[in-house]
């Protein structure tokens, strides 16, 4: 893994800092400190209600952190998402997101799924839809080049067919493979996937690891990756962190948690009778 | 290659449906011959109308023929692509440029009276805010129940604007269009996080409110009393009075014919025709730009159009801003057609038949909406001899539209953009 030593002597791309976020009375997230870095996977996993898709929710700003800092360096600069409003920390701050139940607009086509989310940049071209109205030249070209980007991704995952179809109406693996296509369409610095495997059978899910892998190879952007599905997690992440009841107990190589007594803990129940009612 | 049976049975039918259209257009444009003398009565010739028919029938025939042969099937079935008209299939395009002809030539057949033409500039008038609301509910998903009061907006800018700043109508038009859009924009800040049933309360009592305004600040808009005599439009500066002012020139006295009534009517169905097509072919185009997507993308899910860094504010104040701005010229046109309003015109119950236009028509169908028009503004019209049992009769074709057809009469949605229309399509 080439990409994981490369990543060891760079700044991080996603800085988590004391991240804490509650709920009335309920602390679902407690202190956490992570990174994530370009060219890399990094998974965050747990057991149930361990605080992931929390995290997940607070990093693209659908929750405001209780406190904590949320820092992405992109380029010269340096974005607060903990800050920033929800539309801004896609649009600028280049992260990208797939939902763990599935959020594509099914009453629209696959294709023009895919070209909402390259709406920024159609909307400069368009000149805030004056040169669109008008049909002029600089929007034709940036339209085109919009379903160009569209037929590259619907190429690579081998969905031309499907290009014209609603996506309400395809099978569930595929809209799945549609949603990672759209997050990728608006050419994020950090990809995130609410548990991309849920629901898709072994062939699909092995297709799915070599699409991630790709991912990150062609394109060195950072990817985050909450999954339930441990053949993949081992298999695909160059870094893991490891959340129960919100906060860190682990962190390491996949090699480093598989073998880390706190997860096996965490994961198997041992001494839950024993260590586990006191600290509720 | 030789023509495939499949190939020949596709020609037949679609030979049919254009003979079906050129029948229709035939009927009163080639059947009746035009008497020359007033004592002379209508001449109806039906050879005409035959040969009509089948010259369409044979030449579409061939056409279709000629282009199933040339090219694949695959590539026959998606629909062409015309910027004029939008994503249309071939079918629904000559269905719709049949229509826009019949429609353009009703006011010169010689069955059309001065009521026929009134009520077909009425009808437009709802078509337009239909198409108008169509952009706010059908497109952008936005339940909009005071949508009347953007029209309420426009009449009484365009009315105030002309009385007072001496302004004619072509002059008020785009200001009454941007007072509607201005007055969108303020009603959309409010009720940004709000959706569905909140969103129809608010934008409810919306309307109600600047009706209640309109009548009550009686000092500027003459509260329930309303206000008379407004100036009528002009055509390139010819008005439609019998005696125009001096220094003015009537259209009869420009072209030299003797002066009738029906002109100003035919003239005021033409306007609100140029107005309604503006209407389409603007819904048309936007919805293929990024931000018609965006308000469909809206429409279907929120949190996923944040999450593809669509601002949610700007989608929805622009949704509503376009929306109204159309109800404001129309607006400024019914004031004008009227030559008086008063608040009584604006109530709930236009704002809940524009969105019954739409409803009915089918959500963000452009030719339900023009059905769905037909239906509900004809309908208690034609049927005024019925008296007590009209509103009854009118229940009853909404309860059976909703029956048959629960998405509407025409809810097929066609994409703002194909990949299989492209070079080197679909596979």
């Amino acid at each position: 893994m080439s990409a994981a030593h490369a990543m060891q002597s760079e700044l991080p791309l996603l800085e988590v800092r004391d991240l804490t976020m509650r709920f009335g009375g309920l602390t679902a997230v407690d202190r956490l400190t992570f990174a994530a870095h370009s060219g890399a996977i990094t998974a965050l996993i747990g057991p149930n209600g361990a605080g992931k898709t929390t995290v997940f929710n607070c990093i693209t700003g659908f929750y405001r952190p209780t406190s904590g800092a949320i820092v992405i360096e992109r380029g010269d600069e340096t974005y607060r998402l903990d800050r920033l409003a929800g539309h801004r920390i896609a649009r600028d701050a280049g992260v990208a997101r797939t939902f763990q139940n599935i959020r594509l607009f099914p009453n629209m086509t696959v294709l023009e799924n895919l070209l909402v989310a390259q709406h920024a940049r159609l909307m400069r071209a368009s000149a805030f839809s004056l040169a669109g109205l008008l049909g002029l030249r600089r929007y034709r070209d940036a339209e085109e080049a919009g379903i160009a980007l569209a037929r590259s991704w619907l190429e690579r995952l081998d969905l031309v067919q499907y290009a014209d179809r609603d996506c309400g109406t395809l099978a569930y693996g595929l809209q799945r493979k549609i949603e990672i296509a759209r997050a990728m369409c608006t050419q994020p610095a950090l990809l995130c996937l609410d548990e991309p495997a849920a629901g898709l059978n072994p062939r699909e899910t092995t297709e799915l690891s070599r699409l991630i892998i790709s991912i990150r190879d062609e394109f060195g952007i950072g990817i985050l990756l909450i999954e339930h599905d441990m053949s993949l997690v081992m298999g695909i992440s160059d870094r893991i962190v490891v959340l129960d009841h919100g906060a860190r107990i682990s962190e390491g190589t996949p090699a480093e948690v598989r073998s880390d007594p706190a997860v096996i803990r965490a994961y198997l129940g041992e001494d839950d009778t024993a260590n586990g009612e006191g600290g509720r | 290659m030789a023509p495939q049976a499949s190939s020949i049975s596709a020609a037949l039918r679609e030979a049919s449906l254009a003979a079906a259209v050129a029948l229709v257009l035939a009927l009163p444009l080639a059947g009746v011959r035009l008497p020359s003398g007033a004592a002379e009565p209508l001449a109806f010739r039906p050879w005409w109308v035959v040969a009509a028919v089948l010259a369409v029938f044979v030449g579409r025939f061939l056409i279709a023929l000629h282009i199933s042969t040339r090219r694949p099937r695959a590539f026959a079935a998606p629909p062409l692509f015309d910027r004029a008209l939008g994503a249309m299939t071939p079918w629904r395009r000559w269905i719709f440029a049949g229509f826009i002809v019949a429609v353009a030539l009703l006011p010169l057949m010689p069955f059309a009276d001065r009521r026929m033409i009134d009520l077909g500039s009425l009808v437009l008038i709802y078509v337009m805010l239909g198409w108008g609301l169509n952009i706010v509910v059908g497109l952008a998903g936005l339940l909009d129940l005071g949508y009347v009061a953007f029209y309420a907006v426009g009449a009484y800018s365009y009315t105030l604007l002309a009385i007072h700043f001496d302004l004619n109508f072509w002059e008020s038009l785009p200001l009454a269009g941007a007072f509607a859009a201005l007055f969108g924009v303020l009603l959309g800040f409010p009720v940004l996080r709000l959706r569905g049933d909140y969103l129809a309360i608010v934008t409810l009592g919306f309307g109600e409110m600047i009706r209640i305004v309109l009548i009550n600040w009686s000092d500027l808009t003459g509260g329930s009393e309303g206000i008379s005599s407004i100036p009528a439009p002009t055509l390139f500066g010819l008005s439609f009075t019998a005696n125009p002012a001096a220094g003015e020139t009537a259209f009869h006295q420009f072209f030299g014919i003797p002066f009738a009534g029906v002109h100003k009517l035919i003239f005021l169905y033409y306007l609100i025709l140029a107005l309604a097509l503006l209407t389409h072919v603007f819904s048309m185009r936007i919805r293929r730009l990024p931000v018609g997507r965006a308000w469909e993308a809206l429409r279907e899910d929120e949190i996923a159009s944040r999450a593809l860094g669509l601002n949610p504010v700007m989608v929805k104040l622009s949704a509503f801003g376009i929306g109204a701005m159309f109800a404001g010229f129309a607006g400024a046109f019914f004031a004008t057609r009227q030559g008086f309003i008063n608040p009584s015109s604006f109530t709930f119950i236009e704002s809940a038949i524009i969105l019954a236009i739409v409803v009915l028509g089918g959500m963000g169908s452009q030719m339900g909406v023009v059905c769905a028009a037909l239906v509900l503004v004809l309908l208690p019209e034609l049927a005024r001899d019925l008296a007590g049992f009209r509103m009854l009769l009118f229940g009853a074709a909404m309860v059976a539209i909703m029956v048959w057809r629960p998405r509407g009469l025409l809810s097929h949605r066609e994409p703002s953009v194909r990949l299989g229309d492209r070079a080197g399509g679909a596979p």
